[in-house]
């Protein structure tokens, strides 16, 4: 947990302006950070800004503020420094269908960014373009590799697809992966493997890992650090296992307790309206959903008006267990120092959104 | 003949310049009205292949043989006119990935419009918009969300706009490519009492497609497990999930962890061995070479699908051996 | 050293393999191959008008028949006003027509896909300045510029190509925009901008080969826009004056009233010829369109 921070979030805030000039705040103040050698699972519902940010992070959408900054420097816009970025840090595409060139062969997606970096020549180990396109489908679990080269897209499985983007990333040896939903199309066997393989990635290179994915198990398998996102925020994160066995927010012991397999729970399922990111609620962001409000127990300890009305901070990006939540914060249990100033209007930023 | 989807011996190969690919292997279904049937299986194992074949929806590569009955005509064989009549009414598909299917430069609301104004060419605008925001509430997207363009929702959102554009016509029987597989587990729930509300009320039929057994088990009525283009094992969810006959359902059913366990901390189940490649199976159980409880004989025949509990059939010829 | 050479041929080989493919599905659709004989002969004509007919026979003082002989043995498709057989001119006016049309196409596809792909990958104000362009371009009626410019440019072969080519960019640029401005949605193109691709990396690996087979398919379209449009100039006698092409053909035979005097011969063949010709270019087209579509491809 020593090691430097590799990338870093601090206070992104991504827009995007819809029809109608409704405004949908998508991120809204993420402090993120990550080590090499770490791997960190982001979770959270659908529509929560999880692709959102992790396209912010890849520069691939522009914040509206906020910067990010890669060994504690910021990354600029200007080509040249978003391709050297991008040779570091590499991302796998949650739509693998949509995310393939239908007119490329996989031979081609994968040697893509081993191109345009030009370094087909200079591979460590003197291996030529196709041998380091065999070694990164085989490591993807794409074996025999060479009978797949020639394949295009709709060609293969929804799964195979997957692990052909996986392998394009891989090929270009980034020091952090930033994977979006990377095996939420696989079945049990591979995703078993890819997971080690990460795994593996990491205790030898060094490899630093975001993994976006709705999948709680899959953060108990490989994650370091979770971090949870409501309706673009994170609401709690900390080591894994605090997160997903004594989790503080009410939104993650609801996401726990829908988790199909763990039939330990009683299932909470969340009521109230969609999360909509043109509205974002004022107070605690998931007030209008929260089951402890409902259920008067926020009232006991006496901050419902609390979570109505006054804003949370911006959770930091420490590797202790910090949680936005006015009961959390009054119970005083983990992370309470970190939510316990929050039960005060938020300073600054927010107050106007 | 009943039954609303009845699958005999279907098999499908495709052609490709580096040989055959045989994807799908005699395989026999049978989906009656208000049944899910779940399938699961490794991927690349011919699921989605089995599903768009139902439809005749395979590309032109492929070659089918065996018969698919939807409500008793055979759909294989079946003019073009009585197969289009189905498509918009009869039956609907949710592709797996197919979110990217949606036309980018059109509206959502407009493309979820479009089987229902082709269904009823006579429908008024009125009826139409509202129909369409009916729809999105059914999957859990605000009826204002029909004014979206494709690149505006997230991956989940789009998905839940291929689930409601599937149901718009009210199909009698919907097949579901990993309908579930890009959503988180509070969409998913939602989604799955969805379909399962359509099944209860409705009496439609349902064929389910998931890499996750938990789902299915949760889910389905039955629940059939592919490896390599074959059916290995069939029976009652809940014995599949909890007391599979097959090695590979068990390895399936074993590979997803359980939040807490200790046991999968860093430590991610996964099936030693590669996934076969259709174009060389090894003679006798495709699963052998990963197989540990292979012996001789698996190597030399291929073992029938056969029964072995009362309605839960498997095909591995060391079921109840020690 | 050979790093990538077995990735060439690899490549190479699947796409070999995809054209034969194509040419399968193309040789499927009938029309299409209808149009295909057509057009072939029609080249094999052209090329071949050396050896067939006499270049003697286009000279006007040196011509043998009688003036507006209807067809008989020795001019099967009779005479002209100068006594020159009609066919020889109609063998010789395909030259003209098909050269003209195919240098016009090209300058037009160009135009209109240089504009079109600029206008619809970059955003702000280059691609609306071009948008403005195109839609300028195609408001502006055909005729009365094709008329300005030609005679400012001069009357000959060249410069009627470039006149036409000029003038009917707009429609391909419009149609090149809006597939650009969808593939540029797509998540591929994002993922090749994470894996490091600037702008030409982008528009000439992912964007230009799949707005290519929209391009190929309208290019035979616009051939036969441009033929027809030849006949129209030359019609107008906007041609060049020292070559026979259909267009002008047409224009001889009604300044002389062939229609009065009922010399049919010399009317209906070069206006069959342009009819037979832009039909088959756009049979042609239509099934090119729907053999490189992939979207119609990948799914019966
Ligand atoms: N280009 C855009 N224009 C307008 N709104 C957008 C755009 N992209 C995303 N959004 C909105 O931002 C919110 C966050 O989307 P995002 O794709 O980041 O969610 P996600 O957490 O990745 O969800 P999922 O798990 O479903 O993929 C959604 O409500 C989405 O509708
Ligand atoms: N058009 C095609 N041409 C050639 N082979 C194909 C084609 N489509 C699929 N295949 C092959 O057929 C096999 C079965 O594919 P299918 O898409 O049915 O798998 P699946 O069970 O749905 O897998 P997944 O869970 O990954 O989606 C795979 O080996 C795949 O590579
Ligand atoms: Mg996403
Ligand atoms: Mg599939």
């Amino acid at each position: 947990m020593s090691a430097p921070r590799l990338l870093e979030a601090r206070g992104l805030v991504v827009r995007f302006t819809g029809q109608g000039g409704a405004t949908a705040t998508a991120v809204d103040g993420v402090d993120l950070s990550l080590r090499s050698g770490e791997v960190v699972a982001l979770v959270g519902e659908s529509g929560s800004g999880k692709t959102t940010l992790a396209r912010t992070l890849m520069g691939l959408e522009r914040p509206a503020a906020g910067e990010v900054l890669l060994d504690g420097a910021p990354v600029g816009r200007r080509a040249r420094e978003l391709k050297e970025f991008r040779r570091r840090v590499q991302m796998v595409f949650q739509d693998p269908a949509g995310a393939l060139n239908p007119r490329h062969t996989v031979y081609e997606a994968v040697a893509e960014g081993l191109r345009l970096h030009g370094r087909t020549t200079r591979d460590p180990q003197g291996r030529t373009e196709e041998e380091r396109v065999a070694a990164a489908l085989s490591s993807a679990g794409l074996r025999p590799p060479e009978r797949l080269f020639l394949r295009y897209p709709h060609e293969l499985s929804g799964g195979q697809r997957q692990r052909v983007l996986i392998a394009g990333a891989l090929a270009l040896a980034p020091e952090l992966l930033i994977a979006d939903e990377p095996v939420s199309s696989l079945d049990a066997s591979i995703r078993g493997e890819l997971l080690a393989l990460l795994l593996t990635l990491r205790a030898e290179l060094g490899l630093g890992v975001l993994v976006v994915t709705h999948d709680l198990g899959l953060a108990w398998n490989i994650a370091d650090r979770t971090a949870v996102m409501y309706l673009g925020r994170i609401v709690e994160s900390g080591p894994t296992e605090e997160i997903l066995t004594r989790p503080q927010h009410p939104y993650t012991q609801a996401l726990l307790s829908v988790v199909p397999e763990s039939r330990r729970l009683e299932p909470v399922v969340l009521h109230g309206e969609v999360p909509d990111p043109t509205r974002i609620p004022a107070g605690c962001r998931f007030h209008p959903r929260c089951p402890a409000l409902a259920d008067g127990s926020a009232a006991a300890a006496g901050v419902d008006d609390g979570c109505r009305t006054a804003r949370l901070p911006v959770l930091p990006a420490t590797g202790e267990h910090v949680v936005a939540c006015h009961l959390a914060a009054a119970r005083g249990v983990a992370g309470g120092s970190a939510s316990a100033s929050a039960a005060g209007a938020e300073p600054g930023r927010g107050a106007s959104d | 003949m009943t039954g609303l989807l009845r699958i005999e011996d279907l098999s499908v190969t495709y052609r490709t310049e580096e040989g055959d690919v045989p994807a799908v292997r005699g395989v026999d279904l049978a989906v009656d009205a208000g049944e899910v049937l779940g399938i699961a299986g490794e991927s690349g194992s011919g699921k989605s292949t089995l599903a768009s074949t139902v439809l005749r929806l395979q590309p032109s590569s492929a070659r089918v043989s065996g018969s698919v009955r939807v409500d008793g005509s055979d759909v294989l064989t079946m003019r073009w006119g009585e197969l289009r009549a189905l498509r918009w009414a009869g039956a609907s598909i949710v592709f797996q990935g197919a979110q990217h299917s949606l036309n980018p430069v059109r509206r959502v609301g407009t493309q979820i419009a479009e089987p229902l104004r082709v269904h009823d060419p006579r429908a008024t605008d009125d009826t139409v918009t509202s129909r369409v925001g009916e729809l999105l509430e059914q999957v859990g997207l605000p009826a204002a969300r029909a004014a979206a363009y494709p690149h505006q929702l997230s991956g989940g959102q789009r998905q839940r706009v291929m689930i409601a554009m599937a149901l718009a016509c009210r199909p009698a029987l919907v097949l579901a490519d990993e309908p579930t597989t890009a959503l988180d587990v509070m969409v998913q729930a939602q989604v799955l009492a969805l379909l399962s509300g359509l099944v209860r009320e409705l009496g439609v039929g349902m064929v389910l497609i998931s890499h996750d057994l938990s789902v299915l088990a949760d889910m389905c009525d039955r629940i059939a497990v592919m490896y390599a283009g074959r059916v290995v094992e069939q029976g009652p969810a809940a014995e599949v999930f909890e007391a599979s006959l097959h090695p590979y359902a068990g390895a399936l059913s074993a590979a997803f962890p359980r939040v807490g366990d200790p046991a999968a901390r860093f430590a991610p189940a996964g099936l030693p061995g590669d996934p076969p490649d259709p174009r060389y199976l090894p003679s006798g159980c495709s699963f052998a070479p990963r197989c540990s409880r292979a012996v001789d004989a698996c190597r030399e025949q291929v073992p029938p699908l056969e029964e072995k509990r009362p309605g839960h059939a498997a095909a591995c010829i060391r079921v109840g051996e020690p | 050293m050979s790093a990538g050479t077995e990735a060439r041929r690899l490549a190479r080989r699947r796409r070999a393999q995809s054209w034969r493919h194509g040419w399968r599905e193309f040789r499927r659709n009938r029309s299409g191959m209808a149009g295909a004989v057509v057009l072939t002969l029609f080249v094999v004509m052209a090329l071949a008008a050396p050896l067939i007919a006499d270049a003697d026979g286009l000279s006007v003082t040196r011509a043998t028949g009688g003036v507006l002989e209807s067809p008989s043995g020795a001019y099967p498709l009779g005479t002209d006003d100068n006594g020159r057989s009609v066919l020889t001119l109609l063998i010789w006016g395909s030259r003209i027509s098909l050269l003209v049309g195919l240098l016009a196409t090209v300058i037009s596809i160009l135009i209109g896909t240089t504009v079109g792909l600029l206008s619809g990958y970059f955003g702000g104000w280059p691609g609306a300045v071009l948008f403005r362009l195109t839609e300028w371009f195609l408001v502006i009626p055909f005729l009365p510029l094709a008329i300005v410019l030609a005679t400012v440019l001069g009357r000959s072969l060249v410069n009627i190509a470039i006149v036409i080519g000029v003038t009917s960019w707009p429609g391909t640029a419009l149609l090149i925009r809006s597939q650009t401005l969808s593939i540029k949605q797509r998540a591929y193109v994002d993922r090749s901008r994470a894996l490091g691709g600037g702008h030409g990396h982008l528009l000439a690996r992912h964007v230009l080969p799949n707005v290519m087979p929209l391009v190929f398919a309208n290019t035979t379209l616009t051939v036969a826009v441009a033929i027809l449009s030849e006949t129209t100039l030359s019609f107008l006698g906007l041609g060049d004056p020292t070559r026979v092409s259909w267009g002008s053909m047409l224009q001889d035979a009604f300044q002389v009233g062939a229609i009065t005097t009922g010399s049919w011969w010399f009317i209906v063949p070069p206006g069959l010829c342009v009819v037979l010709v832009v039909l088959s270019f756009t049979l042609v087209g239509q099934a090119l369109e729907s053999v490189l579509n992939p979207r119609l491809r990948e799914r019966r």
